[in-house]
């Protein structure tokens, strides 16, 4: 079931958006998600569908993989959906019992929708292309000056990459653990919720103490080969702005500018 | 003057238990006044059972540990001087007992470059050493798979090449190969040799396998915190009986000819390998049937 969810994961292959300085991706992200929630009117939203579905083309990542990570937030989405639908109040379209569908429920029920997704969309495209060092070197350069008001970044990056490289170990602890105690009569499937998370518990407390001697060797391994943090440190793969991330900007530009437009358009026509 | 490697002078270290008002509940001595020393581009191993405090010891020469009373000396570094940790830790690698829990990176060669990352090594250099640590440890061609994926005995590797990219004098291993199975013990152990010989790093190994060290300078036998026993392989496994008494085992060779020279065939003391069995006893047979002549 773990296998299925494909947000989040890398997706290894060699295009211009993987070959990216990982800085201007998540940039990029950032402003995609903040372009998404200026629009009002569905005109709006062609500009940023022919960014998004552009850069899905250039990333050379297959469409059906993208797809089968949505299925994960497809719940999610209906909820929503859902309750925008039925409980936006004003002129009344349909009504059945105490379900009323409105025209403002309508309309903000397709906005929610096509703002997830396209969210979900963005957001998975940058982890498609980005390794998570990379993702994590760029976060820490990002929030370099941060430094300044006393916060930690260094430490917070080096916690993400430790927690990233982790997570498959402690997976297959959880399988282990898991199979050990249905070997010795352990039932996870049964009962109701109450029943169910209660059953966690033999899996949960072998699970957390293991994690912890873990953190422990792992703290005393890093100090042994010298890690003292942040400060003094050099780097293995520093990240290093080409021509072709200065171009990427250029483009992140111009599309900032098309968005602003469109919104300054939708404004005048609405 | 030329110093030792590692010098421990009158070592003890124990661990002491405090209840909450931090009264002293009760006291492990773990390391009980003990004194070795090692020399440089030697192999030393320190064999014991469990709780022969030995593992306690590999962690006062890496500076995670500071000794109660006594004192260690690494490359002429007192370890109990708070200014030397840095140094000392980059002289005296340490390789630990669990493959997993000691790399840091999702990438073989980011994980080796970790170390010269944090002695500030520019950039150009890492690149350099992590190349020449990955083949000398055999790894060169998984540089950029995810450690995950390695066998137990290749992970364990990577972990050496990491401490290698540091360019230590001394290699100090901590039951490296406890969690292994046979082929990744043999792999661990023959590149510590190598590197051992080739590079010329002093090389501390703790292990409770015997068939591990029958090659090392010098072997030293640890029991509740004491040194018990210290000499050449051939000195310390031709006292079986003496070994046992502190539960280890013996090489399986050695232990056959120890067996059989108690039967009454008149062996040498001491054999360590196949070979040294076979070949005494082709010239025992050889001198049997001269005197039947």
């Amino acid at each position: 079931m773990i296998r299925d969810i494909t947000i989040g994961q890398y997706y290894p292959t060699d295009s211009i958006l993987h070959r990216l300085d990982p800085r201007v991706k998540l940039i990029g992200t950032l402003l995609f998600i903040v372009s998404l929630f200026l629009f009002h009117s569905f005109l709006g939203y062609i500009a940023v569908t022919i960014f998004l579905f552009s850069i899905i083309k250039i990333s050379k990542v297959p469409f059906r993989f993208i797809i089968r990570g949505m299925k994960a937030i497809l719940i999610l989405l209906l909820f929503t959906v859902f309750f925008n639908l039925f409980l936006t109040p004003g002129e009344t379209i349909f009504k059945l019992g105490f379900i009323n569908i409105t025209k403002e429920g309508i309309k903000s029920a397709g906005f929610m929708a096509i703002r997830l997704t396209y969210l979900i969309l963005g957001s998975s495209l940058m982890t498609f292309t980005t390794t998570p060092n990379q993702l994590t070197d760029g976060l820490e350069k990002l929030m370099r000056p941060l430094n300044r008001i006393k916060v930690p970044v260094h430490e917070i990056a080096m916690m993400m990459s430790i927690a990233l490289r982790f997570i498959p170990i402690l997976l297959e602890e959880t399988d282990k653990i898991m199979k050990a105690q249905m070997a010795r009569g352990a039932d996870f499937e049964s009962g109701g919720i109450l029943k169910r998370a209660k059953s966690l518990i033999p899996l949960l407390i072998p699970l957390f103490v293991s994690a912890f001697r873990r953190a422990n060797d792992l703290a005393m391994a890093m100090e042994a080969r010298c890690y003292r943090g942040g400060d003094g440190r050099t780097k293995m793969k520093p990240l290093k702005y080409s021509g072709r991330d200065f171009a990427a900007y250029l483009v992140l530009c111009a599309y900032v500018v098309a968005v602003i437009s469109m919104r300054m358009l939708e404004k005048r026509i609405g | 003057m030329d110093r030792d490697m590692i010098e421990v002078k009158k070592l003890v270290h124990e661990y002491i238990r405090r209840d909450e008002d931090g009264n002293v509940e009760s006291i492990n001595r773990a390391i009980d006044n003990v004194n070795f020393s090692v020399k440089k581009g030697d192999f030393v191993a320190i064999l014991g059972a469990n709780g022969s405090g030995k593992s306690t010891l590999a962690k006062h020469i890496n500076a995670i540990l500071h000794p109660t009373e006594g004192s260690i000396w690494v490359n002429g570094l007192n370890t109990a001087e708070e200014n030397n940790i840095w140094d000392i830790r980059q002289t005296a690698g340490m390789v630990f007992q669990n493959p997993d829990n000691q790399i840091v990176a999702t990438v073989v060669e980011e994980d080796v470059g970790f170390g010269p990352e944090n002695l500030g090594v520019p950039t150009d250099e890492i690149w350099e050493r992590v190349e020449q640590s990955l083949e000398a440890v055999g790894m060169l061609e998984y540089r950029t798979q995810s450690p995950n994926k390695l066998s137990g005995g290749q992970k364990q590797r990577v972990a050496i090449a990491g401490i290698m990219a540091m360019k230590p004098q001394c290699i100090v291993l901590d039951e490296p190969t406890a969690m292994l199975d046979p082929n990744g013990r043999k792999e661990v152990i023959s590149t510590v040799r190598e590197l051992n010989k080739k590079e010329k790093v002093t090389v501390l190994l703790i292990t409770h396998h015997m068939d591990e060290v029958t090659f090392a300078d010098k072997v030293i036998v640890m029991e509740h915190g004491k040194i018990v026993m210290q000499g050449t392989p051939r000195d310390i496994f031709s006292r079986v009986d003496e070994i046992k008494q502190y539960r280890l085992d013996v090489p399986q060779v050695t232990e056959l000819a120890f067996e059989l020279s108690k039967a009454g065939l008149a062996l040498p003391e001491g054999i360590l390998t196949i070979d040294e069995l076979v070949d005494s006893l082709i010239k025992l047979k050889q001198s049997n049937i001269d005197k039947a002549k």
